[in-house]
């Protein structure tokens, strides 16, 4: 565990020491933001909003968006992360080390999440300007929080682990962007199935199970997706890494 | 310390270490020798478990590194040859990560940045981004990352590759001073290296290990002759002439403005070199006898593997 926290540090540390965490921060901060105006201004509560009844869907709004453009930002966040040691060959001092590869894989995909969280957090002055000027629902907002963070996280290990299978950064972001979005999209195609079909469709798409926590419902079954996507893709993050031992 | 046993690597088809054995005593430094793509680096990157062998096994300290890899990994010190660094890192926070990555608490880890920061000669450049730190300097950094958590295997790939010939004399001496506490082995295609810093050297080609033995015994099993260079003022066309009638003496030839007189090496032909010359009127500079260097064993060791291989 220690092991693990060490290779997170610093692989946080590397987050921080370079411009691409903060570019994606701020990009996802600027459209998240633009999108919470046009959602609250859309919704017309807005003009009432001083002393009046704020909906949640303000930020239901906001999490839509979170919901579609965190797995891609997660996507660029990841890309470097066990590519790039790779190409510089860091990689092999890491394999060499007694560390296992379990840790090594928890470590990257904990240091990543990291990130996550601190824009997640970011985005946090949208509901404090709700709360300061409305009366919104926070129940639905902080379970969009937990349902942003846990398709944030699945969307995180896709990413740890097509890094894992490349030494080539751009690479690792396309094809973790194409599961991503392919993921994403079985959900879209549902709606124009027959049902049993499109039952097994919705189970496996990323964004049906995102609707309950954006209107305030938590259901173990959507939870327990979440964390399965998240540990399929890590533990193949983790055989990839053993298999490049055998070359 | 280090131990190989019928060890062979397989890339998919290309076979690149062919069932080799060696050890590697307590204390010893070896020399891994051979030319480019010999396997030398396969070898390096089995030993510390960062590849898995096709067949055979390695132990490291006594542990398997095939089945307890991770234990075995704790007693290693390895520079690959790229010099791998996070060259966003300063030195220190570079030593830093290493040293708890192998299991050393935070004061210890301290404790021996210092000490090691002392040995590379790297003071001035502990709290500098590695980014920014000459090729030289980098290849000290990765050395110290090699040696932070005390192991007491050390192997170095290419250890004295792409610096400038003082960086290497003092990574060079470097290199021996650690000998003196830890068990080296370390690869080269560059000859010198080996004569200069190892005591035993093992020379690969093709895979294959072609001789291994101390460098004396090596030069004297591949000797069998003794080499005489002549310089001479005087027709060199016909001093060669005189030369080769001279009882025992298999081949003359010329090097550049230097006569090379060849022998067996029961026969010292010095006296009737000198005699000779001196009698026929012209002017002997200067007469000495060569040792064979190790690029001349090198050559015709492998140049043996070549042919005893094409006979096959």
């Amino acid at each position: 565990m220690n092991k693990v926290m060490l290779i997170a540090g610093k692989e946080l540390r590397s987050y921080l020491t370079s411009p691409m965490a903060y570019i994606i921060t701020c990009i996802f901060l600027l459209i998240s933001g633009v999108f919470f105006v046009l959602y609250l201004t859309a919704t017309k509560y807005a003009d009432t909003s001083i002393q009046g009844f704020i909906e949640p869907l303000s930020v239901f709004g906001l999490s839509n968006i979170g919901n579609v453009f965190l797995p891609l930002f997660a996507s660029i966040l990841t890309m470097r992360l066990l590519s790039e040691e790779k190409k510089i060959g860091t990689w092999e001092l890491l394999l060499t080390s007694p560390v296992k590869d379990t840790e090594v894989i928890l470590g990257k995909f904990l240091g990543s999440l990291g990130i996550l969280v601190c824009m997640l957090v970011l985005t946090m002055y949208f509901p404090l300007m709700l709360a300061i000027f409305g009366q919104p629902d926070m129940g639905p907002i902080w379970t969009s929080y937990l349902g942003l963070f846990l398709i944030g996280s699945s969307a995180l290990a896709v990413g740890t682990f097509t890094s894992s299978i490349t030494t080539n950064q751009i690479i690792a972001a396309v094809v973790s962007g194409g599961i991503l979005f392919a993921l994403w999209f079985v959900g879209m195609v549902s709606n124009v199935l027959p049902t049993a079909i499109a039952n097994v469709f919705s189970y496996i798409s990323l964004s049906s199970h995102f609707s309950n926590f954006s209107v305030g419902i938590i259901d173990t079954k959507d939870i327990i997706y979440y964390l399965s996507v998240t540990a399929l893709f890590l533990y193949a993050a983790i055989r990839s890494l053993e298999t490049s031992r055998w070359n | 310390m280090i131990k190989v046993r019928n060890l062979t690597k397989y890339y998919g088809e290309r076979l690149a270490v062919d069932n080799i054995s060696f050890d590697v005593g307590k204390g010893e430094i070896v020399g891994l020798l051979g030319p480019n793509a010999a396997g030398k680096t396969t070898t390096m990157r089995i030993l510390t478990g960062f590849l898995t062998p096709t067949r055979g096994d390695t132990w490291i300290a006594d542990c398997n590194m095939v089945t307890n890899s991770l234990e075995g990994r704790k007693h290693i010190g390895y520079m690959p040859e790229s010099v791998p660094l996070y060259t966003d890192m300063t030195v220190r926070e570079y030593l830093a990560f290493f040293g708890r990555l192998r299991g050393l608490d935070a004061k210890r880890t301290n404790h021996r940045i210092n000490d090691v920061i002392g040995l590379c000669n790297l003071e001035e450049y502990v709290d500098s981004i590695i980014g920014k730190l000459s090729k030289g300097f980098r290849q000290r950094v990765g050395l110290a990352q090699a040696i932070i958590h005390e192991p007491e295997v050390l192997i170095l790939d290419e250890p004295t590759v792409g610096i400038d010939p003082l960086q290497v004399s003092q990574t060079r001496s470097l290199i021996k001073e650690l000998g003196k506490e830890h068990t080296i082995l370390l690869s080269t295609h560059i000859l010198p290296e080996v004569s200069a810093t190892c005591g035993r050297v093992i020379i690969i080609n093709r895979g294959r290990i072609i001789a291994q033995d101390s460098i004396e015994n090596l030069s004297a099993i591949v000797k069998g002759a003794r080499r005489l260079r002549i310089e001479v003022k005087g027709p060199h066309d016909q001093i060669t002439k005189r030369l080769q009638r001279i009882d025992g003496v298999k081949k003359v030839s010329r090097e550049g403005n230097y006569l090379i007189v060849e022998s067996p090496i029961q026969i010292d032909p010095r006296a009737q070199v000198t005699e000779i010359i001196v009698k026929s009127g012209w002017t002997l500079l200067s007469i000495e006898t060569v040792e064979m260097s190790l690029e001349d064993i090198f050559l015709q060791l492998t140049a043996k593997d070549k042919e005893e291989s094409d006979s096959e």
